[in-house]
Order: structure tokens, then sequence, then C-alpha cells
């Protein structure tokens, strides 16, 4: 994910250059032309080896039996649940991790305070651990032979191998994404803008709707988009807390999983280019939310 | 127009749902889908007919240690349907169905069986015929690790007892295993991974599996592979237990112990049948003797005193098959 934040900070920082001089930076070329087309050829045939090809097969073989199977494959009740879980899933994460991103990326960038440089680094966290091993922690916290032992189960509450299990391990693997996004926007923007405000009379809360939210709502935008394709790709933590029961716990990427180990590789294919679909989807908002990141900050 | 519409759907659907529907999950191992949906709506219609009430059934399938180990964790099965008694002795130790659930049920509380097979592909260039063959130099054998897999452990156990009864010792049977698990390429952690593994990516001469699993491949896969059954093998027995914590706490022991006996009725025996699990009823097995080869057979509990001594003799840190095993 590193590389997505380094390319839109200089994204960024090329546009505030560009700003300052008020002269667009003329690309310094010193190498010749067969290096520059071969380096292109590279990286283009590298591309589309290994991305575009496959997401050309994933639909390929999604419609290799035709529209009907297609269609019958995402409606078939357990694959509509599926979808309509994910959704959700996804749904309720994005709303935590927007809230826990504000929150987070507002106390690092405004305020002073000990520790701070070990909130960032926790906040990175998800990034280094691996997905089943999320899981399998939050099996260990709320499974029945895990640290509350029965009491949740006994209580009528169901965690694990239910909705909120899976909302979790989803959340946790996400989090990330937005206060990764705001961070270094606010830290760059500084509290100027919110004290002159505060000072003028404004609230607190008009403060953060009038000033704030209209410096960071692309970055904000951006980092939802990233968190939202995350987390419904998700697979490793949700498959280990999911305990794959069809029609209640199974998550798109799981039932493709399901499909592919059944032998129906064209239902399989139809449910992953439902997701190749979303990711592709992702990309274009993608790209439309840098552009007006630029933009904003030309202005 | 459309309010009146909406409104008569609205009374409708409320008319149609029923006053109690119990839910029923059933935790099982990887092939046996097809046969759960089937046998599902064959015990509803019969539940309703004799008792009026609607029942409605999920499903979970994995790997069959780890769905003992989700059970364990908590997931509300009300019965396990699993590929090895191993794994539900697993839960009970847990305290969470009885110590004795084997007893409980008819038949070791197996009320379909399977055998381990030979899956060639078309024409068997080879030549396997037996479990002989498989030693031979220059021949692949695709079968998943037996520390992950139950199906393993029975492929394992197969050949084990096969060379025993042969050259008439333990040791040369661990000479005989030593020498088959050489000519595996891969030890996959789960028997669909090694089935796709030879059945997708081609790899191999021979797949050991279980006869419904290879009579799966084939219905699925068409005529590319043959199936050779083996001159002896291995009884295989997918156990089935009420898990008693779970029913007693939802209330659905009733239901929960009709479902698994009507695994034994021949309706149910039949629907076994039709997704290639041998049959216990005799008359049921009769109608279907053509479907499955005739195979000498012997059982775990006969030539291994069981699942418990098998596990640890064998499968777990030290047992023949870290000593074979080591490279």
């Amino acid at each position: 994910m590193g590389h997505v934040m380094t390319s839109v900070s200089a994204t960024i920082l090329e546009a505030e250059f560009a700003a300052q001089a008020s002269v667009i930076p003329r690309p310094v070329r010193t190498e010749p032309a067969p290096v520059r087309w071969a380096l292109i050829t590279i990286a283009l045939s590298f591309l589309s080896l290994f991305i575009v090809l496959p997401l050309i097969s994933v639909f390929q073989q999604a419609f290799s039996r035709g529209w009907e199977v297609y269609v019958a494959a995402l409606v078939e009740p357990d694959a509509w649940h599926a979808i309509q879980l994910t959704l959700t899933a996804s749904a309720i994460s994005l709303v935590l991790n927007v809230a826990f991103g504000l929150v987070a990326a507002w106390s690092i960038a405004k305020f002073e305070f000990r520790g701070k440089g070990f909130l960032l680094t926790l906040i990175d966290l998800p990034f280094s651990v691996s997905p089943v091993v999320v899981g399998l922690v939050f099996v260990l916290l709320f499974g029945a032979q895990g640290f509350f032992g029965y009491w949740f189960i006994d209580n009528g509450y169901k965690i694990i191998f239910a909705l909120p299990g899976i909302v979790l391990a989803t959340v946790f693997v996400t989090f990330p994404f937005v206060a990764r996004e705001l961070i270094p926007l606010m830290q760059e923007q500084g509290t100027a803008e919110e004290e002159a405000a505060i000072t003028l009379g404004a609230s607190g809360w008009q403060t953060f709707l009038k000033v704030t939210l209209p410096n960071i709502k692309w970055a904000l935008l951006y980092g939802v988009l990233l968190c939202n394709a995350r987390a419904m790709g998700e697979f490793g933590a949700v498959s280990v807390v999911s305990g794959h029961i069809r029609g209640e716990t199974n998550t798109m990427p799981l039932h493709v999983e399901i499909l592919y180990n059944e032998y129906q590789f064209a239902a399989a294919f139809a449910v992953a280019s439902l997701l190749a679909l979303l990711a592709l989807v992702t990309l274009i908002l993608k790209s439309i939310l840098e552009y007006r990141l630029a933009e904003d900050h030309k202005r | 127009m459309l309010r009146k519409l909406l409104t008569t759907a609205a009374v409708v659907g409320l008319l149609s749902v029923p006053a109690f529907a119990a839910e029923l999950l059933n935790v099982s191992y990887d092939p046996t889908r097809e046969l759960y949906v089937e046998f599902n709506k064959a015990f509803a219609a019969k539940w309703k007919a004799d008792k009026g009430e609607e029942l409605t059934f999920k499903q979970s399938h994995g790997g069959s240690g780890k769905q003992a180990r989700a059970v364990i964790d908590g997931i509300e099965a009300d019965v396990v349907t699993l590929a090895l008694a191993y794994d539900i002795d697993a839960i009970a130790d847990k305290g969470i169905l009885a110590a004795d659930w084997q007893k409980k049920l008819a038949d070791n509380s197996a009320p379909y069986t399977s055998t381990i097979v030979f899956l060639v592909r078309k024409g068997n260039p080879k030549g396997i015929k037996d479990w002989d063959d498989l030693i031979k130099d220059g021949v692949q054998v695709i079968t998943p690790n037996p520390k992950t897999s139950g199906g393993a452990r029975w492929n394992y156990l197969a050949a084990w007892h096969y060379a025993r009864q042969k050259e008439g010792s333990d040791e040369k049977a661990a000479e005989f295993v030593k020498k088959l698990l050489a000519n595996v390429p891969v030890l996959d952690t789960g028997a669909r991974g090694s089935t796709v593994t030879f059945v997708e990516r081609g790899l191999g001469d021979v797949l050991l599996a279980w006869e419904n699993e290879a009579y799966l491949s084939l219905a699925e896969l068409g005529d590319k592979f043959e199936i050779v059954t083996p001159s002896i093998s291995i009884l295989a027995e997918p156990t089935v237990a009420v898990v008693d914590r779970v029913v007693d706490r939802k209330g659905s022991r009733e239901v929960a112990t009709a479902y698994l006996n009507y695994l034994y009725s021949p309706e149910g025996q039949e629907v076994a049948a039709k997704h290639f699990y041998r049959p216990r009823d005799e008359k049921v097995a009769e109608k279907y003797k053509d479907k499955f080869a005739k195979v000498e057979l012997f059982t775990i509990d006969d030539a291994f005193g069981g699942w418990r001594k098998a596990q640890k003799e064998h499968f777990d840190d030290g047992g023949t098959f870290d000593k074979v095993y080591a490279r």
C-alpha cells in the first residue's frame, strides 16, 4: 500500500511545486530514444502479462458457459446471500474505520502528546500482520475455548462464526487505510485555519464541518475507496472466523473458493468477476479522486 | 392499485411465514454437500408430514479436522457429520458432546461408508492394479499429508495394512509405506487440494481417493479418468453425532436426533448411495451393487485397534509417519 501513498504525496508535492513556481516542470530527458522505448515496452508487457491477462481470463472463464449460467451463478441463493453479506460487512467496517480514521488522524495531526510515534506504528500494524493471524486472534478471544469462553455464546451473542466476527476481522485488516490517507494531509495543513475559525467564534463542531472537512474531503474519499476495496476482497482473516456456513456466514471471496473446489468453475469465476469489476470501478474512481486531489492543491 | 397489490403481497407474505421455523446447522466435511442438500429436502418433507413443523437447514463444509476445530471454537452445529471418528473424539474431549457418542447410533455411528480406491488417467497407462504398483519406480502417487488431512490417514493406514498382511510384519509395512511416500511429488494439506493437483494441474499417475470422491470427480470431469479398485482396502466410516451442548441450549435435541436416525432409513440410505457412499442397509446395497466394486474391506478397529491408537502410533509426533517420511 505504501507505494500508493507515496504516489499520492508525490502528486501533491508536484502540484504544490507547480503552483509555487507557476510553471509546469519540464521532464528532463537524458536517455537516448531506444532506452526509453525499451523501458516502456518492458513496463507495458509486464503489466499485460501479470495484470491485464489474468483479468481478461477471469471474465472469459466467467462467461465460458454463456450469460444464463453467469446470471444463474449470481442469483443462486447462497451466492446472492454472499454478495449481500459482503456488502453489509464492508459497509459496517467502512463506517467504523471512517470514524476511527478521522479521530486518529485528528489526534496525530493536530495535537502533541506522548506516545504519538507509538500510535502511528500501531496504525500500521495490520499491514505487517498476516490476515490469518488476525483471524486466529479473534478466535482465541471470542471462541468457545478462548479468553471469554462460553460467556458470549451462553448469553446469546454470536461473535465468531457470525456477522460480528466477520466485521471485527475486516475492521482490523482495513483500519490503516483511512487514517493513513488523512494523517500526512492534515499534518501538512496544520492548525492555522482551525485556530482562525475558533478565534472568529465558531464552535468545535462548526470548525470541523466548515473548515476541516472541506480541506480533507478528497483524501477522505480516497481512503474510503481503498478501505472498501480491501474490505470486500478480504479472504484470510474472514476465512478463519467465518465458519463457512452457506447462506449465513459465507462472503464473496469465500464463496469463490468453495465453488472452485466443487468443480463449478464458471460459477466461481462469475462471482470472481464481480469482485474484479469492483476493482475496476475502484480504479476509475481512484483516478478521478487523484485528479481532484491535485486540483485542490493547485488552488 | 399498486398499493392494493402491495398490501395483498404483504398479507400473503405474513401468512405464509410459518408460526415456528426451526433451523438446523449441519457441520460436515468437503464432499458431502450435494448429499446433504438432497437429504435435507427429504428430511424436511418427512418432518413436516410427521410434526407439521417447517425446518430450514444450514450447511458448512470444509476439511474434517478444521470443521471439528470450528465446533470446538463454538460454531453452533446441531449435528456434525465428519470424515472420521477421531475428529468427533476431539470434540468430545472438550466436553461438547458425550464421550460415548459413537455407541449412540447403529453401525459405529457411521450410517454410510466408503473405501479408498485409485483414480488413474484414462486407459490406465501405467497399468496400476493394486497397492504393489504404487511403489514401482516411475509411478507418481498423489495423496495429501496425513498430519493435516483426515482423508490421507485412511490412505496411509490402508497401504500399511495391505503391506503388513502381505509381508507379515510392521517393519516391512513401514518400508512399503516409505517407498510409497517417496513416489509422492507433493503432499497437499487436504483431500480436495490433492484432487485439484491430480485433476486440474495434471500431476501424478494415480490419486489415492475416497471412492465417493473418485466417483464425484468422474461425474464432474467426464471420462478423462478411471477408477481402479485394489484387492483389499480399508472400510472408511464417516461418522455422525448430535452436538449435545448446542442442542441442549437450543432445544433442538429431538429434531437433531431424528435427522441423524433418518440417515439410516431406506430413504436416507438411498440418498447416500446416489451420492456414491456405500449404504449400510442391505436392500439398498443390493439395489446399488453394480455401482460399488467388490473388495475385501478391513476396519480401523480390527486392523489398528481404533482411531485413537492409530493416531498415536502413526500420526502424532514421533509416530511412524515422522519416521518413514524423514528425509
